[in-house]
């Protein structure tokens, strides 16, 4: 079952409350999104941390049911 | 007791990331990318010129899933120079954009040329 534009938000935004974040769908079959993610909280972190954390938020969904997340972590 | 399976993927993942500079764990093969993220990263390697081994975690699912736990990274490819996870396609395409790509295999000691 493909994950929504506004799920896939919402899920970013419980994990990263001060978030910012961008999406465009790709290919409009909910599983190919591209995500820019702008947060504080990612100051100090590798870039590795700071896309763990948005996968996290996903709680298992990323590489299952979404099957591509271009993503893009920036700290302001 | 770890499903032994998982325990011989991890020692297989370990040999490979020991006895390479570089390795890519990929979907496909470097001549055959069967996945356009693997494709980009493979792209991206060659166009710096650098020898790597690569590893086609379709060849079996005990791969696929190990990569994923061993690095505790959800997806598929993954990059590993001097045993450290780099990254996956994302990450590897914003370094080489700024450069930090060619400055780590610079600083790992690993020859790069830039066809």
């Amino acid at each position: 079952m493909p994950l929504s534009k506004e799920d896939l938000e919402k899920y970013i935004k419980e994990r990263i409350p001060d978030s910012t974040v961008i999406i465009e769908d790709l290919r409009g079959d909910g599983d190919h999104y591209s995500a820019t993610v702008i947060s504080k909280s990612f100051e100090g972190k590798t870039k590795i941390e700071q896309h763990k954390m948005v996968y996290d938020s996903l709680n298992g969904k990323m590489g299952n049911e979404l099957h591509a997340l271009m993503l893009k972590t920036k700290t302001e | 007791m770890e499903d032994n399976s998982m325990v011989d993927v991890s020692e297989n993942i370990k040999n490979e990331i020991k006895s390479n500079d570089v390795v890519l764990f990929m979907k496909g093969t470097p001549v055959f990318p069967m996945c356009g993220f693997s494709a980009a990263v493979v792209q991206v390697l060659s166009d710096l010129g650098i020898k790597f081994s690569s590893v086609n975690v379709l060849d079996s699912d005990e791969m696929r899933e190990g990569i994923k736990k061993f690095s505790n990274w959800p997806t598929i490819p993954q990059l590993y120079v001097k045993e450290e996870f780099i990254g996956g396609c994302d990450i590897v395409k914003e370094m080489h954009e700024t450069g930090e790509l060619m400055e780590l295999f610079n600083s790992r000691g690993i020859d790069v040329k830039p066809s």
